[in-house]
């Protein structure tokens, strides 16, 4: 047998070889790109204007520098954090609210609704901006809350929207998700005495917590690099988040692509951050909507 | 599986202590409240802000509106608005088109490479974890950030590729090559995003058919197509039809390069050049936006039947 | 069947719930801290002002502006100029700054006649001497009535390098037939003889107004502009059968290359000249401006001339229903005074001033000269998509513009599509 192993062994390592060389050509041409442009953010534009951008040297930090400031970075990433953060914690309590009460109990319009958040989520943003500004312009507000006496330029409205898109989607896994709870757990909560609340809280949402994790990853990503909402129901400068940022560093007659570049990076880094800190939850988590063995 | 999760004690002895009716005494009213406020909320949300202005672009797109002033002042006028833009609209059929190359790109390019990175890194690999970061990070990075890189690398006179190979070729202005080369770019960004919903289903599939396949002398490839395939078939369809509705949105790295004109025409650029800025052409746009609508709810009536065979 | 228990392995970090509450919690009282108090309404009297002066030197002359401005003071909301350009109809009809800036022409009448803008006549009766009857043209709108108060404008001009044309022994052309003759040199002497680029679809209209403005006069392509000609006449045909006979001695390749890429093979010697607005000079570095020269767009018909120049004027407007009424009408007051240009223009050099007392001591050979060109104009054009409306500029001409490029030999064919087009937006 252990000459069969052996030769099982020898057989495979060619092939064997041949993938990692695959893998690892496929990887670099994937990273490539990126690296291309971090390279450039490393280098002053008066030497690439000069020597073009297919040369080596002029390396400097400046520009990491220049795009902080120009592009107000301090203050966009805080309010990239004030939009992001309350959505992505909204969005995740209410699809789980709903995943939950879809999951557990037959109803009626039970598929409709499923349905219903489904679809949500893969309507065209375009499309839907001109009723959605309409509304928001004519819900009218308190002074003391919104400047503008409206919705129109607050963060609710911003956030709002962003929950009500990414509702759908979320509310879709964790629905799949919670079917392949078993019910026997629920209902020895039941038999504790708990309510439907604190089966919910206590029981079905800890169970929840990787595929939580994995949404959270994932919305995260995605509202943070939205530059269509905010910019279209905002009209103060000062409020428009990150990615408003980078159109800062796009000059109206002169664009520095090195500036732009670095301004690109630091843009990413953040999401990069997320994803790397939770990315053992992700690949967990993305399945759960899918497959049912 | 079922071990673990029978393990408590009270749960084994459940049927002996708790009658069936106990079930209906324990929801009370508060809870009846409460479940009913945990689903209504989210429905509202969502009906009222997307189902609603959905609604409402459709209406829209009957009438001429210009986007200004009050919705009294708008006169309807009919189907118009879908003349014009099948008949007297350029850039339509050119976005139709590529709407639909892309598609067919999307499916066979990033879609089945996706699928196919996915196979290759379900194993025990050295740096099989770094290999999975390298493919998803394009993901992670927004589609603006993406449409820069890639201008450095496709510009005309300064970019990377004519600089490399001394070349002239106007990757982004001659509009015979321009949606390929977007294309290239866009796929580079898809691929990690299926490969990763591809693999994580892959993971789930039971281990013993795959050592059942083994047993029975199946080569990869055939333990691929004939076992793993048809079993992983709620994870296709899903891919399927997200690989649909990527194509139909695509907008971003067009958008950034030149607002989708000259071989990159798209629909989704033309609902935004149309809605967006100082245009207000509100009523036409909508009607492009209704056509994008209508093209996604089939797909989506698709899904959905998908889901409910799955759920019997 | 797969355990969700087994997810949980690894040793990954865990979101307690409680983390989780409180997470909630937090951001909730982030979102609303925020929202109340981040407000961007003037304190007290401050007239708040819509700037999409986001580049860093326009931005930095805005302010230095606004500081003389000190009773009541202004705030400046300032938005990149895409964005802000993109959504100019949400921000109107949001309620918008006090004062915010904007262009003269079509843009600013369609505007006004919607009712979006503020009527600023009283404003002119005090800061009307100072400017030309062009300029009060540019400014008023279709009912009669001003609604916009400039600040600086630039010039389009074919701009070349002095050094290269002393170099090869060039003459400055004055009618087309020079012109094309110029380019033939240029050709045989290895330059491409006309930098252009389309990508981004605006460039090419420079040359198509210039073109119409030389060929059929300042009224024709007014009225053409307002829809009000057809575009399928002769007129417009003989502009495109001339643009066919000039397309050779264009840079080829147009439409995958941008402006800013052009005007930078016209710094490296590679194209002789181009059409282009006065901010050209922001691709030149600082050693190569003074070499920076132009001339005006040759003249085809010998009937109508060269005094027509295009030169996109950028002004402020007031916004219909001000909170601060007063006090926006005494900043436009400000703005339309010789010493707000000239501060402006201190910062900013790449344009000139509208004010007639502006002080051009201070201007470069090259602003002098445009101001000079600019002054002597019997009539201003301000650019195609100023002058049009904006979603035919943006959703018809562009488009049609790329197509001529592309292929110059179904020009039928295209004007017929354009003003097919043109009938269902101009109803």
């Amino acid at each position: 047998m252990t000459a069969a192993v052996v030769g099982r062994r020898r057989r495979t390592r060619p092939a064997r070889v041949v993938l990692q060389v695959f893998l690892i050509v496929m990887a670099i041409g994937w990273l490539f790109p990126i690296a291309w442009a971090v390279y450039n953010s490393l280098r002053d534009y008066d030497f690439t204007s000069a020597h073009g951008y297919f040369s080596f040297g002029g390396f400097t930090l400046k520009n990491y520098v220049n795009a902080w400031a120009e592009g107000d970075f301090g203050r966009t990433f805080y309010n990239s954090a004030v939009i992001t953060v309350p959505s992505v914690v909204l969005t995740l309590l209410l699809s789980a609210s709903a995943a939950y009460v879809l999951a557990r109990f037959s109803f009626k319009f039970n598929l409709t609704l499923l349905g219903l958040f489904t679809a949500a989520n893969l309507l065209p943003q375009q499309a839907l901006l001109v009723p959605l500004f309409r509304l928001f312009v004519n819900i009218e507000v308190p002074y003391s809350i919104s400047d503008s006496g409206t919705l129109y330029d607050t963060y609710y409205a911003v956030i709002a929207v962003n929950v009500a898109f990414q509702t759908g989607f979320c509310t879709f896994v964790l629905s799949n998700y919670m079917k392949t709870i078993p019910k026997e757990l629920t209902e020895a909560a039941l038999v504790d005495g708990a309510g439907a609340f604190r089966q919910f809280w206590q029981v079905v949402l800890p169970l929840c917590r990787p595929a939580l994790a994995a949404l959270a990853t994932l919305e995260i990503t995605w509202v943070y690099n939205d530059f269509f909402w905010a910019v279209a129901f905002m009209r103060t400068g000062s409020k428009f988040p990150v990615t408003s940022s980078l159109q800062n560093l796009k000059g109206q007659f002169f664009t520095d692509y090195n500036l732009l570049s670095a301004g690109s990076v630091i843009v990413a880094i953040p999401t990069l951050v997320i994803f790397l800190l939770l990315q053992r939850h992700l690949r967990a988590g993305l399945t759960l909507g899918a497959t049912k063995g | 599986m079922a071990d673990v999760m029978t393990r408590p004690e009270h749960v084994a002895t459940e049927k002996r202590r708790v009658p069936r009716s106990t079930h209906a005494r324990i929801w009370s009213k508060w809870d009846k409240l409460i479940v009913v406020l945990m689903i209504t909320i989210p429905t509202v949300i969502v009906v009222a802000l997307v189902w609603f202005p959905a609604v409402s672009t459709v209406i829209l797109s009957f009438t001429d509106w210009n986007g200004i002033g009050n919705i009294g002042d708008m006169n309807f006028v009919g189907g118009q608005n879908y003349v014009d833009v099948t008949t007297n609209y350029p850039p339509f059929g050119p976005a139709m088109q590529h709407n639909l190359i892309w598609l067919v790109v999307f499916f066979f390019g990033p879609t089945l490479l996706g699928i196919f990175l996915a196979a290759l890194l379900d194993r025990e690999l050295r740096g099989g974890r770094i290999y999975q970061s390298i493919f998803f990070l394009p993901v992670v990075l927004s589609l603006a950030l993406v449409g820069f890189i890639w201008e450095l690398i496709y510009s005309r006179d300064q970019g990377l590729l004519n600089n490399l190979f001394h070349a002239n070729v106007d990757w982004f202005g001659d509009p015979n090559i321009n949606l390929w080369a977007v294309l290239v770019a866009s796929g580079w960004r898809q691929t990690g995003y299926i490969m990763l919903l591809y693999l994580a289903g892959l993971k789930s599939v039971d281990p013993a058919l795959r050592e059942a396949a083994a047993v029975d002398g199946a080569g990869e490839v055939r333990t691929f197509l004939q076992v793993i395939w048809p079993v992983m078939r709620p994870v296709n369809i899903v891919i399927l039809v997200i690989t649909v509705i990527e194509s139909l949105r695509a907008f971003d790295i067009v958008w950034v390069i030149n607002k989708g004109r000259n071989g990159l025409e798209l629909i989704s650029t033309l609902v935004t050049q149309n809605v967006i800025g100082e245009a207000s052409r509100v009523g036409f746009g909508s009607a492009l936006a209704t056509i994008m609508i209508a093209i996604s709810t089939v797909f989506i009536t698709i899904y959905l039947i998908q889901v409910m065979r799955e759920q019997k | 069947m797969m355990s969700p228990r087994s997810f949980g392995t690894g040793g990954v970090p865990v979101i307690g719930r409680r983390a989780l509450l409180q997470g909630m919690l937090g951001a909730g009282a982030l979102a609303g801290l925020t929202a109340c108090g981040g407000g961007s309404g003037g304190s007290g009297d401050q007239v708040t002002l819509g700037s999409n002066w986001s580049d860093p030197v326009p931005k930095k002359a805005i302010a230095q502006v606004m500081s003389g401005f000190t009773s009541p003071g202004v705030k400046i909301n300032t938005i990149d100029h895409n964005s802000f350009q993109e959504n100019i109809n949400n921000y109107l009809q949001g309620g918008p700054d006090d004062v915010f800036g904007w262009f003269a022409g079509y843009r600013m009448q369609f505007f006004a006649e919607q009712g979006l803008v503020g009527d600023v006549s009283d404003v002119w009766k005090t800061i009307g001497s100072g400017f030309s009857d062009a300029l009060k043209q540019q400014s008023t709108g279709k009912d009669g009535k001003q609604y916009f108060v400039p600040l600086y404008y630039y010039p389009w001009a074919v701009f070349y390098r002095k050094s290269v044309f002393t170099e090869k022994g060039y003459t400055i052309p004055k009618t087309l037939d020079e012109f094309t003759a110029l380019a033939q040199k240029m050709q045989t002497d290895g330059l491409a003889p006309l930098a252009f680029a389309d990508q981004e679809g605006w460039p090419a209209m420079g040359t198509f107004d210039y073109l119409n403005l030389r060929i059929n006069g300042y009224d024709f392509h007014r009225e053409l502009m307002a829809g009000e000609k057809p575009w399928t006449g002769t007129e417009v045909k003989t502009v495109f059968d001339t643009w066919r006979g000039l397309l050779p001695y264009h840079q080829a390749d147009s439409l995958g290359r941008t402006w800013q890429e052009a005007a930078q093979s016209l710094q490296k010697k590679e194209a002789g000249m181009m059409l282009l607005g006065l901010f050209l000079g922001q691709q030149f570095p600082d050693a190569d401006r003074s070499d920076l020269d132009f001339f005006p767009f040759p003249e085809i018909d010998s009937n109508i001339g060269s005094d027509v120049v295009e030169a996109p004027i950028d002004g402020f407007m007031m916004s219909k229903r001000p909170r601060n009424e007063d006090g926006a009408k005494k900043l436009l007051e400000y703005i339309g005074s010789a010493k707000a240009e000239d501060t402006y223009l201190k910062s900013d050099p790449n344009n000139i001033g509208t004010h007639n007392d502006a002080d051009t001591s201070g201007y470069t050979d090259l602003q002098k000269k445009a101001q000079q060109l600019v002054s002597g104009a019997k009539s201003i054009s301000q650019f195609l998509d100023r002058d049009t409306r904006p979603d035919f500029a943006s959703t018809v001409m562009i488009p049609s513009l790329q197509e001529f490029i592309k292929n110059p030999n179904d020009v039928d064919g295209l004007l017929k599509k354009i003003e097919d087009q043109k009938k269902s937006i101009f109803k």
